[in-house]
């Protein structure tokens, strides 16, 4: 019976209207152990997609696949097809540097450089050559601390320890971070798990703004905040993408028995 | 009696042993703490003990008489050529109108160093104009006259009649003790109370030098090379079982070792610090390649993660963020390589670095000895004098690896990371 459920394709439309990014028939491995089944699904331009799931289910495993960061993990293989507007990101036609300018990510714990406020965000700008001279990278230093809210609360204090700010501060510096470089894509793994309420309501709304300009993937532990910043929600189970559609539809009228097992609180 | 009060009466029966046995263990640790805080205690006491008297050296007041009549002929030459060991006897003599005897003129004239008809000529050669005149000025005194002098009783070498005149010089005002520059500024010799550790510091100074400028930058490519790079196989597994068996071989292993390839098969000069150099470079880096793999360990893989998802390369995260991060722990890692080195002797005596030498050297290719090589040197004098030289040179030593170590522990105390 458990062979038959895993057996089952996804659930629902893994299509959206305007793709950006495409994944199709992802099997990752680590060592000799399967970690994800066959995940074929696509992230939208202008939308987050929450990716929920018990711990375990792959889907950090499956957003890393999103940036090549499994690259890092030895012992990781993964085959299937990942493309970016169009590009095989693991054929040889799109380098990896390239790749992670394009697809930013945010990490579950806050992970700024040991270094000062403005080298953080103009990290990226300047490992990648965008910027010429101060004036420059002051603009943009200045632009990616406005678009995540955090400019009025550090602009005394640029020069001062990026690790001297609190958690939510930090978390937001990260993606102030991940935005200078203009991606396309931001990945966020879990980003506010380890943030309070008021810390997390500030990302989430920040989430929200992002997605007029950005395609963001979103893995989350709680099923509150996939249905609060995202458009479409992609559910998965032990290695499986199980469903995946509009978020609205996927909380009230779930297609697949498991989905509405964990969402209403069975299992998870 | 129900299970839980059953246990009560168990727990309190079996309290007073546990308490007992703590009690025990914590004073057995405080017994041995105590044991080898003693032992420290011994050691610094009798070494500073024998030690600081070497840094003070006796020395004689006398008026050395310079008759023209010794300067015959012309300019410089007259100059160098002087007999300067006569005229000092002579003044010296003078003091003693009772020596009389061949045997006691030969004896007072044995109270002053066999180095201070020098310090006269460099006295005369500095300034021509003394020459025909007279010269006051404070002489070294001999070895068993200073250890007399400052020890007070004993005297192991002087006679009688030889204590006597040094009474008599004490007495007259003539005698006194002042600190010895010379033993930092003088190079080795034969006589104790010149014997002095430049020529040994500046051996050491040249020797680290070339240990640092080869183990550092190797080690730390090495460390990361292996942290970083390389792929878990076998003979990476290999590679490090290597460095750490390295790390534990004798070090008069690595002196044989750098005796049949840098001198027999690579034909380099030996006694020079090159060689000295590079055989405590192998010595050295097991030791900063160990530290060097522990503190790139030690920067969190968050970090790596931040660059690297940024769109950094391997390379450019390893040296925008995680070797930057690391270095206070690879410094610290290569002081205290480094202060192993400066205590190192058994590899540079197979390399030749014993060697009586009295010039400094002045670069890596001269022949040159270090300082516990001079402590070695010195340790194996018959003569008397040596015994607090040798103990000055180990207060010297130690000075040194105690303020590198103090120096390794500032620096992680003060670049403790943060995240």
């Amino acid at each position: 019976m458990v062979k038959a459920e895993h057996n089952t394709p996804t659930a629902g439309d893994i299509t959206a209207a305007n793709p950006h990014m495409r994944a199709r028939g992802v099997n990752v491995y680590y060592g000799g152990k399967q970690a994800i089944f066959s995940v074929s699904v696509d992230i939208g331009r202008n939308e987050v997609l929450a990716m929920i799931g018990p711990s375990g289910c792959g889907k950090s495993t499956f957003l890393r696949c999103l940036n090549r960061m499994n690259d890092t993990i030895p012992n990781c293989r993964m085959d299937g097809e990942v493309t970016l507007d169009g590009d095989d990101i693991y054929g040889g036609k799109l380098d990896v540097v390239e790749l992670r300018a394009r697809v930013g990510m945010v990490f579950q714990k806050p992970n700024p450089f040991p270094k000062s406020i403005y080298d953080n965000v103009a990290y990226g700008p300047r490992l990648h050559g965008l910027v010429q001279g101060r004036a420059q990278t002051d603009e943009i230093v200045q632009k990616s601390l406005h678009r995540t809210g955090l400019w009025a609360e550090v602009k005394d204090d640029l020069g001062k320890a990026a690790t001297g700010l609190s958690g939510g501060q930090q978390q937001r510096l990260c993606i102030a971070r991940a935005i200078a470089v203009s991606p396309e894509v931001i990945l966020m793994d879990e980003p506010c798990s380890s943030l309070d309420p008021i810390a997390t309501a500030r990302i989430e709304e920040l989430i929200d703004e992002l997605r007029r300009h950005y395609a963001i993937v979103i893995v989350t532990h709680s099923m509150q905040q996939a249905a609060r910043v995202s458009q479409r929600t992609a559910y998965f189970h032990l290695g499986r993408l199980i469903e995946v559609g509009p978020t609205p539809e996927i909380f009230t009228r779930p297609q697949h028995e498991l989905t509405e097992n964990y969402l209403t609180g069975r299992f998870g | 009696m129900n299970d839980a009060s059953q246990t009560v009466s168990v727990v309190r029966a079996g309290l007073h042993k546990r308490r007992a046995a703590e009690r025990r263990f914590r004073l057995a640790g405080a017994a041995a703490v105590a044991v080898a805080a003693l032992f420290i205690a011994f050691l610094f006491t009798v070494i500073v003990k024998n030690g600081l008297p070497g840094l003070w050296q006796t020395r004689i007041l006398l008026t050395v008489e310079l008759p023209a009549a010794e300067f015959q002929g012309r300019g410089e030459a007259a100059l160098k050529g002087a007999n300067y060991r006569k005229m000092v006897r002579q003044s010296l003599l003078g003091l003693f109108p009772d020596a009389t005897t061949r045997g006691e003129r030969r004896a007072a004239a044995k109270l002053l160093s066999e180095g201070a008809p020098y310090q006269v000529r460099r006295a005369v050669l500095a300034d021509p104009d003394l020459a025909g005149g007279a010269l006051t000025l404070w002489l070294p005194a001999a070895s068993s006259v200073d250890i007399f002098h400052k020890s007070g009783a004993g005297g192991g070498k002087l006679s009688d009649w030889q204590k006597q005149k040094v009474a008599q010089l004490q007495a007259a005002g003539r005698l006194r003790t002042v600190f010895h520059r010379g033993f930092f500024l003088n190079n080795d010799s034969r006589s104790p109370e010149l014997a002095g550790i430049r020529g040994a510091l500046a051996g050491t100074f040249y020797t680290l030098l070339v240990t640092l400028m080869l183990s550092f930058p190797v080690g730390v490519a090495a460390a990361c090379y292996l942290e970083e790079f390389a792929p878990r196989n076998r003979w990476t597994d290999l590679a490090e079982i290597s460095i750490n068996n390295l790390a534990a071989v004798p070090s008069v292993v690595f002196g044989l070792l750098g005796l049949a390839v840098f001198i027999n098969f690579f034909g380099l000069p030996r006694s020079v610090p090159l060689v000295g150099g590079l055989v405590l470079s192998l010595m050295t880096l097991p030791t900063i390649i160990i530290a060097a793999r522990a503190a790139l360990r030690s920067v969190p893989l968050s970090i790596r993660q931040a660059a690297l998802g940024m769109g950094a390369s391997k390379m450019q995260t390893l040296f925008h963020h995680v070797l930057p991060l690391s270095l206070p722990g690879i410094l610290t890692g290569t002081i205290i390589g480094m202060a192993q080195a400066l205590g190192e002797s058994a590899p540079l005596l197979m390399t030749g670095m014993v060697a009586f030498l009295v010039n400094t050297p002045g670069g890596v290719l001269d022949p040159a000895t270090v300082l516990p090589v001079q402590v070695f040197l010195w340790a194996d004098s018959p003569e008397r004098g040596f015994v607090e030289k040798t103990s000055a040179a180990i207060l010297v030593l130690i000075g040194f690896l105690v303020a590198m170590n103090l120096l390794a522990v500032i620096i992680r105390a003060k670049f403790q990371k943060r995240w």
